[in-house]
């Protein structure tokens, strides 16, 4: 508050009684209407207040006259998008891979919901890119025990592999070293020459012993030069992926007895629609045949 | 004379500074607390002819000429492509003005040209005051439109004072209602204007009229229906006065060599009615004290003061003034177009000297120069092809069978032309580097032929594999290239590719 006004002897008005750096100021009065619409922004304000949900009770609230929710708001949009959704699933369900494929907006939405799927589900085991662990195949790479297309991917998700499914994928290693079928220091030289295939051997190692005991045990289900055999689901050792490793010992341990992996048949739990997508996001990780 | 000329020139108005040091200031014994609230005082401007109405006027058809057929010139821009010259087509994103077409990654470009448009007005408010305000404001040019027919309807400023104060009869409803009905009509006609600028202006027209526009057209119609009326019939110079910014600091763009609406106190001074006995001799200025500058003016000020806040540099009352003069028999130009340190030179009878190149004219013409270089040189230089490139961020990097590095990429591809575009997309890294284009083959390639659809931006994932030979800390810098080769433009981007840290 000023505490003495002053007049300005021009224009004879009041001024504010404050002084920055020697300047005064008039205290012009306000336009009325400038008022008038503060005033009505008030009886807005009120409006709104009875209009929109606005006091709150202890275990309540006023709800407005006009009943609105952004809760039902929100869920009324949700409800929109789910039977949006239900829609294009239909439709991936319906049409071919070749078909969804062509079709821009659906496979945008079948790899959003093959990426969630798979985030809820397949993420455990294969890891949230599809990189893969030890024993649990990577999805990214172009190595394949069953098959990279995208038939041979929705079979493998369908029906599990080695899973309680009558069309599951089913194969077994036999265990060379606990059955007796291959003798201690076979296993050592069949594992040198295993080595050879994707070049990890030491140098000047003789494994032409190995090599023979392959070709007679192995070369049956993994071929002669090791390259895999997808319709037995025996993956391929001349290649630098390995689901347990690439050293000696893993070589060895797995030679006398075989660790086999189990998945799971999804389709106890994923509608086929749904298989499909995650179908596709497989495939698009990088590994797609 | 030259006191006379300060005190003129720090007349009063609303928003006037009283300076202390003048001994001006008065302690008021016990007055009555001021008033919070103020009615409006009611402005009547007078209808007035002369030089600068004659420019007003041209300034008024061809700024409404503009605005209002801008939107109607068809410029070919192919298939695909909006037909209008001027469209800031906001849903696809795109600005069109004549020949250029502006993305959103170009909106530098419009804030830049709204900066030095600013930088302009400075410029030319430190040379010639507010002409801007005067001539070329929306707000004047519609208020100056609304006066007009006001005028034609309820006739010149003292029958409108007189009907409005007079009792309520017929002739006063009806010509009230023809008033309200033609500003309504042309409120309605610049808000309607206003959204072709932001839709095709035919397609627009025909679907407002066939009620088949969307919402948000007929609500922006309305919408700037109602601000044009309210604006330009009810609040007119109040709009200057008390809502716009410009004239509260145009007083630091001023100095005592700007040009402005002047009032030539050295020789209309004392002002009065009285007999003039003979030119030199004369106990009484030029200014006969008429009123005729304060009726004509649009916001109801007295030049004579000096400048001040309201003021928007019109110079109708130079044009009023000048009337008055010829009948008289003074020289004309008793208010004028000057500037203060001139005046001071023709009180003094000193030759008046122009000085038009000063400091902030010169800071104001070299921002305006620079900045104006920089934008046409950005221009110029603008690709219209873009080129943008994300590393997966896991996994960072896959190996393959045969041992192999492969990495994702997600590639973001803009073809800012309007033809259909062949792009060759490439890397420079190790020599052993194929790009794969996942979504259509997988037969590694070295270089993607990539055809991308007249205007569009698009994503595609791309994965790059190969044999690293200088993987430093689990990383090698890896360039992709993209080319269109029918225009030869390129771009590049750095990027990397990722591996083993022992590889």
């Amino acid at each position: 508050m000023p505490t003495k006004i002053e007049k300005d002897t021009i224009s004879g008005r009041e001024t504010t009684g404050h002084e920055w750096d020697g300047i005064r100021e008039l205290n012009t009065p306000l336009p009325k209407w400038w008022v008038y619409v503060f005033y009505a922004t008030i009886v807005w304000a009120i409006g709104m207040f009875l209009l929109y949900p606005s006091i709150p009770f202890v275990h309540s609230y006023f709800h407005g006259l006009l009943g609105y929710s952004s809760r039902a708001d929100a869920m009324a949009g949700v409800s929109e998008m789910n039977a949006l959704h239900a829609k294009q699933m239909e439709q991936i369900g319906k049409l071919s891979f070749a078909e969804i494929q062509k079709n821009h907006d659906l496979m945008e939405v079948a790899l959003t919901a093959g990426r969630i799927t798979f985030a809820d589900n397949c993420q455990p085991c294969h890891g949230p890119n599809g990189e893969g662990r030890i024993g649990f195949p990577a999805l990214d790479t172009d190595v394949w025990r069953w098959g990279g297309t995208l038939e041979a991917i929705q079979q493998t998700i369908t029906h599990g592999i080695r899973a309680n499914d009558p069309e599951t994928r089913n194969s077994q290693m036999p265990s060379f070293g606990a059955d007796g079928i291959l003798k201690p220091e076979q296993i050592q030289q069949v594992a040198d020459y295993v080595m050879t295939l994707y070049g990890k051997a030491k140098p000047g190692v003789d494994v032409s012993a190995g090599a023979k005991i392959f070709a007679e045990n192995c070369a049956m289900c993994h071929g002669d030069k090791g390259q895999g055999n997808r319709d037995v689901g025996a993956p391929p050792l001349a290649s630098r992926v390995h689901l347990y490793g690439d050293s000696r010992e893993t070589v060895v341990a797995q030679v006398t007895r075989p660790r086999h992996g189990v998945m799971p048949n999804w389709n106890k739990r994923l509608s086929p629609a749904t298989i499909k997508a995650v179908t596709l996001y497989v495939h698009s990780l990088g590994g797609g045949e | 004379m030259s006191t006379r000329l300060a005190a003129a020139n720090n007349g009063a108005g609303e928003g006037y500074i009283a300076m202390e040091g003048t001994s001006r200031l008065a302690e008021a014994e016990l007055a009555p607390p001021p008033k919070l609230y103020a009615n409006r005082v009611r402005v009547y401007p007078k209808a007035v002819s002369g030089l600068l109405r004659r420019i007003k006027w041209a300034v008024l058809v061809v700024c409404l000429a503009v605005y209002y057929l801008l939107p109607w010139i068809r410029w070919d821009r192919g298939p695909g492509a909006p037909n209008q010259a001027v469209l800031l087509d906001l849903w696809n994103e795109r600005f069109y003005f004549f020949g250029l077409e502006l993305w959103p990654q170009d909106i530098w470009f419009l804030a830049g040209l709204l900066a030095l448009g600013a930088v302009g007005l400075f410029l030319v408010t430190s040379l010639f005051g507010r002409v801007w305000c005067g001539f070329t404001c929306p707000q004047t040019v519609w208020t100056d439109l609304y006066l007009l027919v006001e005028r034609k309807i309820e006739g010149d400023r003292n029958k409108r004072i007189k009907r409005d104060r007079g009792p309520l009869t017929f002739d006063k409803i009806w010509r009230k209602i023809a008033k309200h009905a033609v500003w309504l009509f042309i409120a309605f006609w610049t808000g309607g204007a206003w959204i072709m600028y932001y839709v095709d202006a035919p397609t627009a027209v025909r679907e407002f009229w066939t009620g088949t526009a969307s919402a948000p057209v007929y609500a922006f119609t309305f919408l700037f229906t109602a601000t044009t009326y309210l604006l330009a019939g009810w609040a007119r110079e109040q709009v200057c006065t008390y809502m716009c910014p410009w004239p509260r600091f145009q007083s630091a763009m001023l100095d005592e060599n700007t040009f402005i609406v002047t009032y030539e106190a050295w020789r209309g001074e004392p002002r009065g009615h009285g007999k003039r006995q003979g030119v030199g001799t004369s106990l009484l200025g030029d200014c006969v004290d008429c009123k005729a500058c304060v009726h004509v003016c649009p916001t109801g000020i007295d030049i004579r003061d000096g400048v001040q806040l309201e003021c928007i540099g019109c110079g109708l009352c130079i044009d009023a003034c000048n009337h008055v003069m010829a009948k008289t028999g003074s020289k004309p130009w008793l208010i004028t177009w000057d500037s203060l340190a001139r005046q001071k030179d023709r009180a003094e009878g000193r030759p008046p000297s122009v000085r038009l190149i000063r400091p902030r004219v010169l800071i104001y013409l070299g921002v305006l120069l620079i900045g104006a270089g920089v934008l046409v040189a950005g221009l110029m230089m603008r690709s219209h092809i873009g080129l943008s490139v994300a590393h997966d961020r896991a996994p960072l990097f896959v190996r393959l069978e045969n041992g192999d590095l492969r990495n994702g990429y997600t590639v973001l591809l803009i073809n800012k032309d309007r033809k259909p575009a062949e792009f060759r997309l490439s890397v420079t890294s190790f020599p052993s580097a194929r790009l794969v284009l996942p979504e259509t083959s997988s037969t590694p390639q070295k270089v993607l032929s990539l055809t991308m659809p007249p205007d569009t931006v698009q994503s595609v994932r791309v994965l790059v594999q190969g044999q690293p030979d200088h993987l430093e800390d689990g990383r090698e810098p890896l360039d992709f290239v993209l080319r269109n080769i029918a225009t030869g433009e390129q771009a590049v981007y750095h990027s990397v590719f990722m591996g083993p840290h022992e590889h």
